[in-house]
């Protein structure tokens, strides 16, 4: 076994949680037993109703999808081609006729926030801790982050009127606590930390499931020069993105918005220009 | 194998992750592909109830391929000990053992002792029967006098290690792909990852729970386990052995401090009728002459001190006159047809909930509808409490309220979170956990309970001379109170179970015990758990700022040890097996055994300490046997003695199976213990070639991360709902498809018992196994619904019949037959009858 | 779908199908804004053009129309708030990312010389002063018809951020057909149509069609307005409403009856057309192929 194997992932909630830095998750989805422990701690913490509604039959995933009242959800993936590579960190090959693969989605805390970018009111903002987070006092629930996020994470709570999604545990970050959801994963599949620290952990992760055989290991948000600028929370995957529900390539619709306005210009300009016209040449 | 552990254990779960960061291989044996699959290296789908065609197969492949760690097995195991020339194996009697009398349906064990000696199994003969009765905890017996003989070079045909070569023989890789389902490159990288992992520098470890458990060959499922590990090596050393992952949080607990009806804590027998009119007879038919059960006097009166105080003397042999006697098998499901027969009248209904949990649920409701009073306390107003009104009996008519005359009392518990106290976990660890917040309202604790109900009842007979009064009236029955409503301190207990010297001292180890009646100690396993006075149950320094056995985290019985048969970790002369695996070793210079745990044997044993012929106890065991509590001090691969149905496991199907047993003629296991009873039917799986089975697949039950046991305690709790709302059944696409079953649609699942009808979730999680040639189906469910709580659903024990391990009388809930079809079951009276006419349409056919 | 299908999220689209990314929550108030906000907007461009160019009669009528599309676009947008109460917040700050916020900027900014405007003109007061809110009013009317066009290109929906060429000329064009239309109602009704608003309505309904079909064009396999029912019914509604409006328009331009009935259809063909984007946009946030295909 390599060394690197012998490493347990530094995901210890770092000694102090300083404001200043950018912190964020590394959820490593090769050991995720699909326990849901993530949810209920997130439910718990922020006092988010549950919603007792009929099976899905979606595997063992009963909460659907990321929204204004589930802040995290994990997707069950169930796949039977037969002789499918194992999640094995271990023994290379097919040692299993099937795999199910379980992870557990959050907001993503993108570096450029499509959320925060369109939010009239300012009630999304940047922490000192990097994340991106509602403030539910400011919200007016005009709904426009919803359509905007690239991942379909934030959602408009129609009890309350507002918008509402993972705050990375604001108010526990603010009390050095590590998030609900990192504390309570048993197998640290949840890793929370300083992002830079977590970015070099994937990386190691990654290299120790490839050379395990693991091809199919991916990691997904790592990368700073991807149309979100990076994500605050990435994962390690073993399947393609969209197997999760998740985006290929996310990009951060404000990216485009030079661009926009200048449409908006040309065609603002062409609207009092044409009407000009039409009066000035009107002689009748 | 046997044992769902990430989703069982998930918390426990993160070391088996670790684990596997580390580079171990991890290994999953289940029916189903579970979420504990599908984090594994290798999993392995058997056919539910052949794990003994495939321990056996495991068994087979190292002695054929001499992967055994010799030395070791030589050493430690009883492999060299010559058997009986009488003895008569499976192989020439057709998947029987000799001694069989087919009128008692029981084993006569004489053929199966070691030549030349009388063994006994030490925990004793618990209900006459002959060798037929249990010894919960499996500890050696006693060869009363002469020492067996033995065969190092392990050749000769009847030492132990042949017999198992020969009787394991036809556990061939084809006869475990024929049987289970698996095939055989599957097996063998299951066996090469096994011996591979196993020997000097390396060792591995099994898990198993109720998968295991919950099957007439349930022990023998273990004993396969213990066997394979003993060749293996891998007992009483770092990394092996073979772990029961416990349920209920102090579960462990409940055996050691017993609440079963055959055991006196610390495993101590029950005395019977027949075999125990005084002291002496007792401990001379239940105890054994070497070993730490040659003590058993020293802990039973002990425990009779703690228990009667200054009214137990010698004189009175310490009261044990007025210990309970048994008579015979007392277990649950006896109960429960004494409650149908009338015997039974009253029944305490603690901490579980029967109605949903216990299997074939509805015959337990009828039974528990046929009490005079019933007393339940729990939470909140379980099935258990409320079957007298909304028992699916009473919808199908088979039961009517009016007509039901228990009374129920319904008393509020205290929860684990009100109340300070110890769990005993898995790891025979004690942890002690203090009261968060006062019980609310008239919630109250069993040790409230129990203090109170005691005190009234010795009120009541205060003054009697009546004999049979005594043994109420002489209890130590003191417990200091405090607080509002007279808690008894729960240490006090623990001071009691932890036991004294004459002059009220707290003992520090069970070696300190007398049999003179001047120590007192309620339990001698638990004996040092309260060392010097200090609660060592309650010790929580963290693991970073101790060795890495982590001594002082909680206490482990005995003694605080964390490796049982630790001795084994090194080698016969005290040497480490290997500097990677160290873990106790005789130090000369100090003339001690040292090392990272508590040794598990004397620790100024010499390794060359050969017992004088006429020692007994702890000095019978020589200087190179770690298997102190065997009265040989050996790892037993055959058991002379204290097993019901047989010295070495053998595979049979289960009661009830969808085919015939592909390995011996004998279909299941002959000992069984049937509940005969109208209200128990059976399946009759499978049915003589040829003919239908109305009963064709494989049923199997279990349980989800998300809910827990018989779901009381999470059925009524949203956050857990909304995660799993709905009772479902798990089917292949394949069956889905021959019955026309549509995902997330209904079916109605139904057996001669019940018929119940359940949400359908296809998965190819749910693999059809070929066996002998045809496909197997197996349907499978988990248990958690009931009629109440925030979400309802049928129960899937109602669907389950009763066939019981001869050894422990546990049900099989994993392994029965059933059919299926599509859509809901009938409502009201129409719901029985569609049970009755599928059992009748078997008849004719 | 077979059983394994059913359980087997990798073999369907994305996971079990389900969206990728979240359909806008916005009831069709918002779609009705859309229309209000650039006929108010357009409205005004007309107003002061006219103002300017010596045209009274169209400039009052403009004014009027520009009233019709600026009181109740408050309304329309407070009625769909979460926080109806929180509407202030809106202005809380100024973000030139938030297309929103700058409408609503925007919005703050040209309500009152709008009001001011039909207000001056109404009581006959104030010459200077309805000229000059007139004058601003009309230049930042264009902003106003056309910003909601960014607004919605600005989003994670395929459908919309694809065209996020095409939507703002898309919403000025719609913008001019209304404000043309119910100008020339408003012109019909105290007497005789204005030419030039007939005309505006006219042209800007067909550049209303025109620039839709661009967009199609561009969307290719996204364009939801033919995949889903609602979305094309809504879209051929708008066409053949604008087609229709702008020919009797042309052709019935003398006579007040014709004039009315061309004009109607024009504004009502403007409205499909906003709502039509607004289920054109839910039906492509809801299809992850649609995602998946733009990423690809
Ligand atoms: N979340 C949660 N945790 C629990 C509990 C709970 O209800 N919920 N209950 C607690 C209790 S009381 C207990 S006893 C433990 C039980 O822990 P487990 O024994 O892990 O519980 P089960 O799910 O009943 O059974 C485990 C597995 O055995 C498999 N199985 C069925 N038949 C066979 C067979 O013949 N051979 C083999 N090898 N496997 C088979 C089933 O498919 C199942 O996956 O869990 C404890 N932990
Ligand atoms: N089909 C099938 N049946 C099974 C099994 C299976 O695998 N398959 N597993 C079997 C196993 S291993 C087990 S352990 C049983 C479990 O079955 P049960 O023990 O009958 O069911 P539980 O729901 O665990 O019951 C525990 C009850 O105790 C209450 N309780 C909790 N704490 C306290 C307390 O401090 N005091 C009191 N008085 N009450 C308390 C809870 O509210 C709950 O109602 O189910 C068995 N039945
Ligand atoms: S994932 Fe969506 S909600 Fe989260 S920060 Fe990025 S854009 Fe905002
Ligand atoms: S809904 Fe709330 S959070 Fe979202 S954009 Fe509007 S104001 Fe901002
Ligand atoms: S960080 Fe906090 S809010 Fe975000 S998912 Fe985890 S528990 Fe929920
Ligand atoms: S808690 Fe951890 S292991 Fe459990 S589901 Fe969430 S991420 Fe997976
Ligand atoms: S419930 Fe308790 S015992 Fe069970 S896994 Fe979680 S922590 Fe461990
Ligand atoms: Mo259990």
């Amino acid at each position: 076994m390599t060394m690197s194997i012998n490493m347990r992932p530094d995901n210890t909630p770092p000694a102090d949680i300083e404001p200043g830095a950018r912190y964020g998750f590394f959820t490593d989805t090769s050991v995720c037993i699909g326990c849901k422990a993530c949810e209920v701690a997130c439910k718990e913490w922020n006092g988010i109703a549950s919603e007792v509604e009929a099976m899905t039959g979606n595997s063992y995933d009963n909460t659907g999808t990321l929204d204004a009242t589930s802040w995290r959800h994990v997707a069950f993936i169930e796949k039977s081609e037969r002789s499918a590579p194992s999640r094995a960190t271990t023994v290379p090959g097919p040692a299993h006729d099937m795999v199910w693969l379980m992870s557990s989605d959050v907001c993503k805390h993108c570096t450029e926030a499509a959320c925060l970018d369109v939010c009239p009111t300012g009630s999304l903002f940047r922490t000192e801790f990097g994340s991106v987070v509602v403030q539910p006092d400011i919200c007016n629930g005009c709904g426009y982050c919803v359509p905007a996020c690239p991942f379909g994470v934030i959602g408009k709570n129609e009890t309350d009127g507002r918008a509402g999604k993972c705050t990375l545990c604001y108010d526990r970050l603010k009390g050095g606590n590590e998030p609900a959801c990192a504390q309570a994963c048993p197998t640290q599949s949840i890793q929370f930390g300083p992002l830079e620290g977590l970015r070099a952990t994937a990386a190691r992760r990654l290299d120790v499931l490839h050379e395990a055989g693991v091809a199919q290991a991916r990691l997904y948000g790592h990368d700073p020069s991807d149309g979100i600028g990076g994500a605050g929370a990435m994962f390690l995957l073993l399947d393609t993105p969209d197997v999760y529900g998740l985006p290929p390539e996310p990009r951060t619709t404000t990216r485009d918005l030079p661009q926009m306005w200048r449409t908006a210009g040309r065609a603002a300009a062409g609207l009092l220009l044409g009407i000009a016209l039409v009066v000035a040449g009107d002689r009748s | 194998m046997g044992s769902n552990m990430a989703e069982n254990h998930p918390v426990g779960f993160q070391w088996v992750v670790e684990a596997q960061r580390r580079g171990a291989t991890i290994i999953h044996a289940d029916p189903r592909f579970t979420r504990t699959s599908a984090v594994a290296d290798v999993h392995v789908a058997l056919r539910p109830g052949t794990d003994i065609a495939f321990l056996g197969g495991l068994i087979n492949y190292v002695l054929s391929n001499e992967r055994e760690f010799r030395e070791y097995v030589v050493a430690y195991s009883n492999a060299a000990t010559i058997i009986d020339a009488d003895f008569v194996d499976t192989e020439d009697l057709d998947g029987f053992f000799s001694g069989w009398d087919p009128e008692t349906r029981t084993y006569d064990s004489t053929s199966w002792q070691y030549a030349g000696v009388q063994e006994k199994a030490s925990a004793g003969d618990r209900e006459g029967g002959g060798a037929g009765a249990e010894r919960s905890g499996g500890h050696g017996g006693d060869h009363g006098g002469g020492t067996p003989r033995e065969d190092p070079s392990l050749s000769d045909p009847h030492c132990v290690f042949q017999l198992l070569k020969r009787h394991f023989s036809r556990y061939t890789p084809e006869m475990v792909e024929r049987t289970c389902g698996v095939p055989q490159a599957r097996f063998e990288e299951v066996a090469e990852a096994l011996c591979d992992n196993s020997g000097r520098e390396r060792t591995g470890s099994i898990c198993y729970a109720v998968g295991w458990t919950h099957h007439e060959v349930g022990v023998q499922n273990v004993r396969a386990a213990a066997i394979l590990q003993t060749l293996l090596g891998n007992i009483g050393r770092p990394g092996g052995g073979i772990m029961a992952l416990r349920g209920h949080a102090s579960i462990q607990g409940s055996t050691d401090i017993p609440t079963l009806y055959d055991l006196l804590p610390g495993y101590i027998p029950m005395p019977h009728a027949d075999t125990a009119a005084t002291l002496d007879e007792f401990i001379q038919s239940d105890s054994p002459g070497g070993g730490y059960w040659g003590n058993m006097r020293a802990y039973t009166v002990s425990l009779l001190k703690a228990w009667y105080g200054d009214a137990a003397t010698a004189e009175n042999d310490f009261c044990f006159d007025h210990l309970p006697r048994i008579t015979g098998d007392h277990s649950t499901y006896q109960s429960t047809l004494g409650m149908l027969d009338g015997s039974v009248k009253g029944f305490f209904v603690l901490g579980e909930n029967p109605a949903v949990g216990s299997a074939n649920s509805g015959m337990h409701r009828k039974a528990m509808a046929n009490l005079d009073w019933l007393v339940v306390r729990d939470f909140q107003e379980i099935e258990s409490a409320s079957f007298w009104y909304d028992a699916p009996e009473i919808e199908t008519g088979e039961l009517s309220t009016n007509r039901i005359a228990t009374e129920v009392f319904l008393l509020p518990a205290a929860a684990h979170t009100e109340k300070s106290g110890s769990f005993t976990q898995t790891q025979r660890l004690l942890q002690w956990h203090d009261k968060a917040v006062d019980p609310v309202g008239d919630c109250r604790s069993e040790l409230w309970f129990f203090h109170h109900l005691g005190r009234l009842v010795r009120e009541r007979l205060a003054g009697s001379n009546d004999p049979r009064d005594r043994a109420v009236l002489d209890l130590t029955w003191d417990y200091p109170v405090e607080g509002p409503f007279d808690d008894p301190r729960p240490e006090a207990v623990l001071e009691e179970i932890n036991g004294h010297d004459a002059d009220g001292r707290p003992l520090s180890t069970y070696t300190d015990l007398a049999d003179d009646g001047s120590t007192s100690c309620g339990c001698w396993i638990y004996c040092g758990c309260n060392a010097d006075g200090i609660n060592q149950a309650r010790r929580r320094k963290p693991g970073s700022e101790q060795t890495w056995v982590a001594p002082e985290w909680g206490w482990a019985w005995p003694a605080n040890r964390r490796i049982l048969y630790n001795r084994a970790s090194a080698d016969p002369d005290g040497v480490p097996w290997s500097e990677r695996k160290r873990y106790i070793a005789w130090d000369e210079a100090a003339g001690r055994w040292t090392g990272a745990d508590v040794p598990d044997f004397k620790t100024d044993k010499r390794p060359d300490y050969q017992p004088p012929p006429d020692a007994t106890g702890p000095a019978a065991i020589s200087g190179r046997s770690p298997f102190i509590m065997q009265s040989d001090g050996k790892a037993w691969l055959f058991v002379p003695a204290g097993l019901a149905d047989g010295p070495m496991p053998t595979a049979y199907e289960p009661n009830e199976s969808p085919v015939h047993n592909p390995v011996y003629r004998r279909q299941n296991n002959p000992t069984t213990e049937p509940i005969p009873s109208a209200e128990n039917p059976n399946n009759h799986s499978p049915r003589p070639a040829g003919d239908h089975d109305p009963y064709p697949f494989a049923l199997t039950t279990y349980r989800l991360t998300e809910h827990h046991t018989a779901g009381a305690m999470s059925r009524s709790v949203a956050r857990l709902n909304e995660l799993q709302p709905e009772m479902f059944c798990e089917v292949s696409p394949e069956l889905a498809g021959m019955r026309g079953l549509v995902n997330g649609g209904w079916a109605t699942i139904i057996t001669s018992r019940a018929a119940i009808e359940a949400r359908v979730l296809v998965t190819a999680r749910l693999k059809p196994l070929r066996i002998d040639g045809r496909t197997v189906h197996t349907v499978g469910m988990p248990f958690h619904w009931g009629t109440r709580g925030e979400t309802t659903g049928d129960s899937a024990n109602d669907l389950l019949g009763l066939a019981l391990d001869p050894n422990v009388h546990i049900q099989n809930t994993k392994a029965q037959t059933c059919d299926i079809t599509a859509g809901r079951r009938p409502r009201g009276p129409a719901r029985r009858t569609l049970v009755e006419e599928h059992r009748n349409g078997e008849a004719q056919r | 779908m077979t059983a394994v299908e059913a359980t087997t999220a990798g073999d369907g689209v994305g996971y079990y199908g389900k969206p990728i990314v979240a359909a806008h929550v916005w009831k069709d108030y918002i779609g009705w804004y859309f229309f209000t906000g650039g006929l108010a907007g357009a409205s005004s461009t007309i107003a002061a053009v006219a103002d300017l160019a010596g045209r009274p009669r169209l400039a009052r009528h403009a004014r009027r129309a520009a009233m019709v599309g600026l009181l109740p676009s408050p309304v329309l947008l407070i009625a769909d708030l979460g926080r109806p109460a929180r509407f202030a917040n809106m202005l809380r700050v100024l973000k030139p990312s938030s297309p929103m916020s700058v409408g609503s900027w925007l919005l703050a900014a040209y309500s009152p010389f709008a009001v001011g405007a039909a207000a001056t003109d109404l009581l006959g007061v104030a010459p200077r002063v309805r000229r000059a809110s007139t004058v601003v009013a009309g230049l930042i009317g264009p902003g106003i018809a056309t910003y909601t066009g960014v607004l919605v290109a600005d989003t994670a929906t395929p459908v919309w951020h694809e065209a996020r060429r095409e939507l703002p000329m898309l919403f000025a064009a719609s913008a001019a057909a209304s404000a043309g239309a119910v100008t020339t109602v408003f012109a019909s009704i105290s007497g005789r149509p204005e030419s030039s608003a007939v005309r505006i309505g006219a042209a800007a309904a067909i550049a209303e069609v025109a620039m839709s079909t661009v967009m199609r064009k561009r969307l290719g396999d996204l364009d939801t307005y033919r995949s889903d029912s609602r979305a094309r019914a809504l879209d051929r509604a708008s066409r053949t409403l604008s087609i229709a409006g702008a020919i009797v328009l042309t052709v019935g331009r003398r006579q007040r009856l014709t004039s009315v009935l061309g004009a109607t259809a024009v504004a009502a063909g403007s409205v499909c057309e906003r709502l039509a984007v607004l289920r054109a946009g839910t039906a492509s946030a809801n299809d992850p192929r649609a995602v998946l295909r733009a990423a690809s």
